[in-house]
């Protein structure tokens, strides 16, 4: 009567195909890569300066009377995209006008958003602004280089914790895990054009979280069962620790899912991309601490002599399950 | 071996206890906060009937701790201000020109005649026509100088003292001009306090950002430009002697002079020495009020210093006109009918009611030392943070009860306990923001959405042990505690490095991303809180009464 997703025993070998899976990793590390390098992504004005601002109307959008409105004061790129969600009313009709950074270093003037509502009146009677953000280019650059920063720092700590914790070829392994993760992200992103801001950042660290969370728990079972298993090969015990949580792993991962896939469409528009992330982050997390972070484990090889010394490297906790 | 100590289990529970009292009043949020405004108030302006009515819809013995919302969710403009640091060398230099003069003077018989050249802004240049004379003058300028008052720039002086030729350079040194930076944007952060306060909004965030920008947000304010209106002007008030008036907004000022705008008479300019005899630094007090004419007016005083200062140069320059300088426009400009010695004045023009009260609350809070630059801005309508709050609400609402059944159908009795802590989960991290006084924001929603999602991880890691444990042909008790030693390391190991990320997007993110690492990371500690100790004892409890010979999970 239980709902089970897994089956109560699993005997999946994981690494029979590990060359295609890693293959097919590989690949789409490198398409999501080329598509940041090619196409680039598409910042929002947290990054790259400029103003964006929310509009609400009674009437339609019309996207072409919005630009002849807005075309007069001389703005340089402007684009101008509706905006959908399930939640509006019937005669609320959204629109986001995004405008270039403009030459002087600060952001764009009180006045100037009065003229642009003023120009816009004239063809969406009753329009407000509901929302007026403007980031200053001189920001915008810090801003980036304050996000790359804390990615990579994230990274570089979670790589020592793990390498304190276990031994350097899971730190290896999860940290591959998680540059494949975050890849893979900023690859979906370039390539689908979704906008890129801020929030995004924090959805790529919260992926980063979880990604390491999924590859923690294989590993924590995989040291526990190295020392178990002595006489196993390196495969075997891999393959045994993932089957044996790879229950636990599906009930997280539906967990998870459930509650973002819940956010995602009733959470309104303003986050959507941010949630769009984070799904994407934790199919891929599953799917790489599994795939990547173990099959680079095995690759890597792991010291089997734990006997001889035991509780070095600060495994305070693993005392517990010995 | 299943088995708590009761003084635990008590600390257990009043945890959760208080967990659920602090968070009690997010339930009630508009009355709560009412009811805290109309306390404020009483405090403040003292008792009304209606405030004490307001004020006792809420318990006064419950917490009446809220979760701030952040401006995302509540409406309101952001700030992000650049202090212009390098205005302020500017005026030093003007104001240290007289006393270079002052202190030259005794000395022409070696130093000859001197005349200030045109030069940088944070310069004096001074020509010498004895060059020989530079080692006395050298000696002399220098001897104006002070030691910096700050930690880093012990034993080094406030201004540097240099010869090129048979030309003086006096400029602020490198220690003087950091110490300066500092004290000027700690000045321009507590002005705008100042100046924000005298408006009398509700919570507003002021604080420093790096070494020279300010953030300030404020909740309920209609847009951006309007904060701006309150706190972009400098306000700089200055009376300067007046030596010509004209039209020529080019004309040549002369070395020490400048020429400045009239503010109300178009086309008409003033040239007037550079360095102020007295500045808006010396007022005590400044209120609107009308002149004998019956227009809108500032009336101000000075303190003791300043009114001797003006006192002295109204005495000795009766006759000869002065202008009254706001912010490098001239206001007025009369001329000095008689020696003023009481250190007050009325400052008239062409303002309106309006303008003369926001003049006199702009010149109570203080000038700004220096201009600021607005870097970034950003204005939320209230419509669009209730429509967030909404959709939030419905979206956490759907997850929680999507999550709850589908741990229930998993893993029943004991995936009710585990629904039971994730209920006591969220009330915890509400009670703890309540108690930090932490903010909410758009992605701080997402980040307890998602906590929803993995709140339970703990929970499945612990039952998945036991469940294997049972499988190992191991009795009730037994697989429960088993499933919990061993999921330890992995819960401990999982939930560190998630934290470490949280505490990372804290330290580097700002605003709503700090929201989001607030929630992420409170949520983490009240998960694997709930799930070691409070679905624990649950289970324990129990099992106590039931003795079950099998269980299933």
């Amino acid at each position: 009567m239980r709902l089970r997703l897994v089956p109560q025993e699993t005997s999946f070998d994981f690494f029979k195909r590990a060359k295609l899976w890693l293959g097919i990793s590989a690949l789409m590390m490198v398409v999501g890569f080329a598509s940041f390098l090619f196409q680039g992504l598409n910042f929002g004005i947290d990054f790259r300066g400029g103003t964006t601002i929310r509009t609400e109307a009674t009437e339609s959008v019309d996207v072409g009377a919005y630009r002849d409105a807005l075309a007069a004061h001389q703005l340089g790129d402007v684009s101008i995209t509706e905006v959908f969600d399930p939640a509006f009313e019937e005669d609320q009709h959204v629109a986001m006008i995004r405008i270039q950074a403009q030459d002087d270093g600060e952001a764009i003037s009180g006045e100037m958003i009065e003229t642009l509502k003023a120009s816009l009146d004239a063809v969406a009677p009753g329009i407000k602004f509901v929302s007026v953000e403007s980031v200053g280019p001189k920001v915008s650059g810090e801003l980036i280089q304050t996000a790359v920063i804390a990615v990579v720092l994230a990274i570089a700590a979670v790589l020592v914790y793990i390498w304190l914790r276990f031994e350097w070829q899971f730190a290896l392994g999860a940290v591959a895990a998680l540059v494949h993760d975050v890849v893979l992200t900023i690859g979906v992103f370039s390539e689908l054009q979704i906008r890129f801001d801020l929030a995004i950042i924090a959805a790529l660290l919260t992926i980063v979280g979880y990604s390491l969370n999924d590859t923690v728990v294989v590993f924590d079972r995989v040291r526990e069962n190295l020392r178990r298993y002595k006489q196993k090969d390196l495969a075997e015990v891999l393959n045994l620790s993932i089957n044996e949580t790879l229950s636990r792993t599906m009930m997280t991962s539906v967990t998870t899912l459930l509650a973002l896939i819940s956010l995602y469409v009733l959470g309104g528009d303003v986050i959507r991309g941010f949630v769009f992330a984070m799904i994407w982050g934790v199919v891929v997390g599953t799917y790489s601490s599994v795939f990547v972070a173990s099959t680079i484990l095995l690759k890597l090889g792991v010291k089997r002599d734990w006997s001889k010394q035991s509780n070095t490297t600060g495994n305070q906790f693993s005392n517990i399950d010995a | 071996m299943l088995q708590i100590d009761l003084w635990k289990r008590v600390l257990i529970w009043l945890v959760c206890a208080a967990g659920l009292l602090l968070a009690l009043p997010n339930g009630f949020y508009t009355r709560v906060e009412q009811a805290n405004d109309a306390a404020a108030d009483i405090i403040a302006k003292g008792e009304t009937p209606e405030r004490l009515e307001t004020a006792g819809q809420w318990p006064s013995f419950l917490p009446s701790g809220l979760v701030n919302l952040g401006l995302d969710l509540r409406g309101g403009a952001h700030l992000l201000a650049e202090v212009q640091v390098d205005d302020v060398y500017e005026a030093r230099m003007d104001a240290l020109w007289p006393e270079v003069r002052d202190a030259l003077r005794p000395e022409r018989s070696t130093v000859g005649t001197f005349r200030r050249q045109p030069g940088p802004a944070d310069q004096i240049r001074l020509k010498i026509s004895k060059p020989d004379g530079m080692s006395r003058a050298l000696e002399v300028v220098r001897g104006l100088a002070n030691p910096v008052t700050s930690l880093t720039g012990a034993g080094a002086t406030d201004i540097e003292v240099s010869a090129e030729g048979d030309i003086l350079v006096v400029q602020l040194s490198e220690a003087e001009k950091l110490a300066s930076d500092d004290r000027t944007v700690r000045q321009s952060l507590e002005i705008v306090r100042r100046r924000i306060d005298e408006v009398g909004t509700r919570e507003p965030t002021i604080q420093r950002q790096g070494a020279d920008r300010i953030l300030i947000q404020v909740p309920g304010i209609g847009s951006a430009s309007e904060l701006k209106a309150i706190i972009g002007t400098t306000a700089q008030l200055t009376f300067n002697p007046v030596v010509g008036r004209g039209s020529d907004a080019d004309a040549a000022p002369g070395v020490g002079n400048k020429v400045i705008p009239s503010l109300d008479e178009e086309g008409t300019y003033y040239t007037v020495e550079a360095a102020a005899v007295v500045t808006g630094e010396d007022l005590v007090d400044a209120q609107p009020s009308f002149d004998q004419n019956g227009r809108p007016a500032v009336t101000f005083r000075f303190n003791t210093s300043g009114a001797r200062r003006f006192g002295d140069y109204t005495a000795e320059n009766i006759g000869s006109p002065f202008a009254i300088v706001l912010d490098d426009e001239v206001v007025s400009a009369p001329v000095i009918q008689s020696h003023i010695p009481g250190g007050s004045g009325i400052i008239t023009g062409n303002f309106t009611i309006e303008e003369s009260t926001n003049l006199a609350v702009l010149l109570r809070a203080g000038a700004l030392p220096a201009g600021l630059e607005f870097l970034e801005e950003r204005t939320i309508g209230p419509e669009l943070g209730q429509d967030s709050i909404d959709a939030g609400k419905v979206a956490t609402a759907v997850a929680f009860v999507a999550v709850l059944a589908f741990m229930g159908l998993s893993y029943g009795l004991f995936g009710l306990f585990a629904n039971v802590a994730l209920i006591l989960n969220i009330a915890l991290i509400f009670g703890m923001l309540s108690l930090i006084g932490g903010t909410l924001t758009l992605p701080g929603i997402a980040g307890i959405v998602l906590t929803v999602g993995m709140a339970v991880d703990a929970n499945v890691l612990i039952f998945e042990r036991i469940r294997e444990e049972l499988k190992a042909g191991r009795g009730p008790a037994k697989a429960i505690d088993e499933g919990y030693s061993k999921a330890l390391s992995a819960i401990l190991d999982a939930n560190i490095t998630t934290f470490i990320t949280a505490v990372i997007l804290f330290a580097m993110g700002s605003g709503p991303v700090r929201g989001f690492a607030i929630t992420l990371g409170l949520g983490i500690m009240t998960s694997v809180f709930t799930a070691i100790f409070v679905t624990r004892l649950m289970i324990i409890m129990w099992f106590e009464r039931r003795r079950p010979k099998t269980i299933e999970v």
